[in-house]
């Protein structure tokens, strides 16, 4: 008889079942066995292998301490000998990808083990850590999570098999950048004619290297006299006045909020609170100038460092928020800002 | 936000405590803060040290923003 092909599992404090926001600090610890969707996998993963152990980070301890938290869940890890990992799925959460993803390069680079995860393409972890794990492409929420173990367990059967792996879509995972060489029929130069007068007539054609999208903005000339300049204050942090009179939305958010701190020389616990659903709210709502540097800004104005702190702040929450979203939403604003003679701007993000 | 922020011409600077998000992003000028719950801020500290250490990152996010750079730039002291 072959040996059950051995699984370890890593979750957040989340899906390990220890709790919420509230326990997003513990450090990595492990359990024998599987825990939560590690536990639903055991089911689909029949005769051919067992969950032996799984090992859960809260997602903000591992945020705040990605190389220490790394080494310590390999540690971990490796106590249980395993075959393969497996990581998440996180679906849309930030912190909890990236764990996933930073987990994976350390388990691949120092034990030399495999690993599969799962996320939503969105997510940061993905374009950080994409070529270190087989990533099953998932939807943006935990609700997909009935989907998206099979699949998941699949992958990793396959990858823990030792088979070669075929290319992504044939396997189901996003593709890592990782380039396989292939024999084919055709030379290049016969299949790139080929391409190009399919794309001369209007019809379908598969690109076999696509470009790849980099985004990415030139940075703007530095301001050349704060004493003169005005700034304003923008944040993915969720601050908003007492009881979010807009209803910005805890995660997903479909919109932003505008609003105005003249009359403020510092923000308090009774006037304004976070309405971030995917972090402890509890420091932000004792003290909003720990997400929202108002106090400050205000004694430097004041104090004419700066020549003025704009009279409007604008803010949403950026938790599992689509990037579609929050492009268009500072799209509008910078106008605004434009319009409103803001020379600089500060963001803050938790 | 923080790149069609800077598309739109105007200068800024991305103050956050997960900087390789940041950096994956496409911040340009990254300032690191303390932690995920309380970026700009330290509960532990007594209301007036905290204060003090809010100052020092906000000041260093000046720093920052009258800072000439040509790339992704992490102002890290």
């Amino acid at each position: 008889m072959i040996d059950k092909i051995r699984v370890v599992w890593y979750l957040n404090q989340f899906f390990g079942q220890i709790g919420g926001e509230d326990k997003a600090d513990i450090p990595p610890q492990k359990h024998e066995g599987g825990i939560g969707p590690a536990a639903g996998a055991g089911r689909l993963l029949g005769d051919r292998a067992e969950v032996v152990g799984t090992v859960i980070c809260g997602d903000t301890y591992f945020g705040e301490n990605v190389d220490t938290a790394s080494e310590q869940v390999v540690e971990l890890i490796s106590t249980f000998n395993p075959d393969i990992v497996i990581a998440g799925p996180a679906f849309n959460a930030g912190r909890y990808g990236v764990a996933c993803g930073a987990v994976a390069k350390a388990v691949t680079e120092k034990l030399n083990i495999p690993v599969v995860s799962g996320m939503y393409p969105e997510n940061p972890g993905v374009d950080m850590y994409k070529k270190y794990a087989y990533m099953v492409e998932t939807t943006n929420s935990a609700a997909g999570m009935r989907k998206s173990l099979p699949a998941i367990v699949k992958l990793a059967l396959k990858v823990a098999s030792g088979e070669p792996m075929g290319t992504p879509e044939q396997e189901g995972y996003m593709p890592r950048g990782v380039r396989v060489n292939t024999f084919v029929e055709e030379r290049g130069s016969k299949r790139a004619v080929n391409m190009l007068l399919k794309k001369l007539r209007g019809e379908e054609f598969v690109t076999e290297y696509p470009m790849p999208n980099f985004d990415r903005v030139a940075p703007n000339q530095p301001v050349a006299d704060l004493s003169q300049a005005k700034i304003a204050l923008v944040t993915s942090g969720g601050i908003v006045p007492k009881h979010n009179p807009d209803h910005i939305e805890s995660s997903s958010a479909s919109k932003y909020g505008k609003y105005d701190i003249a009359e403020f020389n510092t923000l308090t616990e009774a006037d304004h609170e976070t309405a971030h659903g995917g972090y402890d709210p509890t420091y932000a709502n004792e003290n909003p100038n720990r997400v929202l540097p108002v106090d400050v800004l205000r004694d430097m104005a004041n104090e004419g460092v700066i020549g003025e702190l704009h009279r409007y702040f604008y803010t949403t929450v950026g938790n599992g928020t689509a990037v579609a979203s929050s492009k268009k939403f500072a799209e509008t604003f910078s106008k605004e800002l434009l319009a409103d003679g803001v020379d600089a701007v500060i963001l803050t993000s938790t | 936000m923080v790149k069609e922020i800077e598309r739109a011409g105007i200068p800024v600077v991305h103050m956050c405590t997960v900087v390789p998000i940041s950096l994956t992003v496409g911040a340009n000028r990254i300032v690191p803060t303390v932690a995920i719950p309380y970026p700009l801020g330290n509960p532990k500290l007594s209301g007036e040290d905290e204060k003090k250490l809010r100052r020092e990152l906000v000041q260093n996010a000046l720093e920052a923003l009258k800072t000439e750079v040509h790339g992704q730039t992490v102002f890290d002291n």
